[in-house]
């Protein structure tokens, strides 16, 4: 009597058969694994070119079996604009954590998604500097300690936290700016959906798509795995709530870029 | 048959999967990894009672669970 075994969960072919550098619990693993899931659904592994950032997730062409472009601080949706424009038929997407997209590359997401560049950004808010050491970032919370802000962040002085997917979601040439979390499976689920979406909607040119993924540090905000995982709904959706900001297919003006 | 292959040089004993299961059948062992991780086990008992929902393998950040299930 042989039973038949199925396999229902496996590790997708775009990532690399290597352990990861980051620490035990980082969300940064679950966000490549579902970017990897999704190049594998669109079967676009030969033809995909990530775009590495700085910071915790500088080493990704470690862990993608893709081709990776490294860019200098902040400036991945820059390149990510040359390379798009270079290989018009390529997927390309930028991988950047919240110091590198929400900080010193301000300018370059903001002026790539206002051209509605046919690029797909994944972005990782962990509301601190993951790699320098846990200081202070422009997505760090009312009140948060970080070793920067050791009596907690004071929007007086120090400014408030910048939500970039609704910020995004106002500029003309975005097609599409969703929040997700991946904290439970649940939420791990939707936020692949969501990232499968992004990447679809590159390839049928249907503008620039941003998904911010809410993410833990559980080293950096001194916390075991299991608190830092529940900090993510108990403290950081309250001021990150998870949604779809804009989405141009929902109502009609998915024609809007065909002519690019 | 074994439902839950854990890779015990990805495993970092996070224990987020212990926390998703919803049969409670995984638990951070005693055993080290290579790195020095604690590494999440599962007995030949939560073998035979996994429902192979693999809501494990969903949330490790590591991808470290390599789920299968029998037809019988």
């Amino acid at each position: 009597m042989a039973s038949n075994v199925q396999t229902v969960f496996q590790r997708p072919s775009a990532l690399k058969e290597v352990p990861t550098h980051y620490c035990a619990g980082c969300h940064h693993g679950t966000v490549h694994r579902l970017v990897a899931e999704a190049i594998d659904q669109l079967g676009a592994q030969q033809q995909t070119i990530g775009i590495g950032s700085v910071g915790c997730s500088v080493l990704l062409y470690d862990y993608f079996d893709i081709d990776v472009v490294e860019a200098p601080h902040g400036r991945a949706p820059a390149v990510a604009t040359g390379v798009k424009h270079v290989h018009p038929d390529s997927v390309v997407f930028t991988y950047q954590g919240d110091g590198d997209l929400a900080a010193i590359g301000t300018a370059e997401i903001i002026h790539a998604a206002n051209r509605g560049e046919l690029i797909t950004v994944i972005f990782l808010n962990n509301t601190t500097y993951g790699m320098t050491g846990g200081q202070m970032a422009p997505t760090t919370l009312p009140g948060q300690v970080t070793t920067t802000s050791p009596y907690g962040r004071d929007v007086t002085t120090e400014g408030h936290p910048i939500r970039m997917a609704e910020l995004l979601a106002m500029l003309g040439g975005t097609g599409f700016s969703a929040r997700v979390a991946v904290d439970t499976p649940k939420r791990a689920i939707e936020a692949g959906r969501t990232i499968l979406k992004a990447f679809e909607m590159q390839k049928k040119k249907q503008g620039f798509a941003f998904v911010e993924v809410l993410g833990a540090c559980p080293t950096n905000w001194g916390m075991s795995a299991i608190d830092a995982n529940a900090r993510v709904e108990k403290e950081m959706m309250d001021f990150f709530p998870l949604g779809v900001y804009k989405d141009v297919t929902a109502d009609g003006e998915s024609n809007v870029f065909k002519t690019v | 048959m074994k439902k839950i292959l854990i890779d015990e040089e990805f495993c970092k004993g996070c224990g987020l999967c212990a926390e998703a299961c919803p049969k409670k059948l995984l638990k951070i062992g005693r055993k080290l990894n290579k790195q020095g991780y604690p590494l999440v086990e599962i007995d030949e008992a939560g073998q035979e009672k996994c429902i192979s929902c693999a809501l494990c393998a969903r949330i490790c950040p590591d991808v470290a669970i390599k789920v299968n299930k029998s037809d019988d």
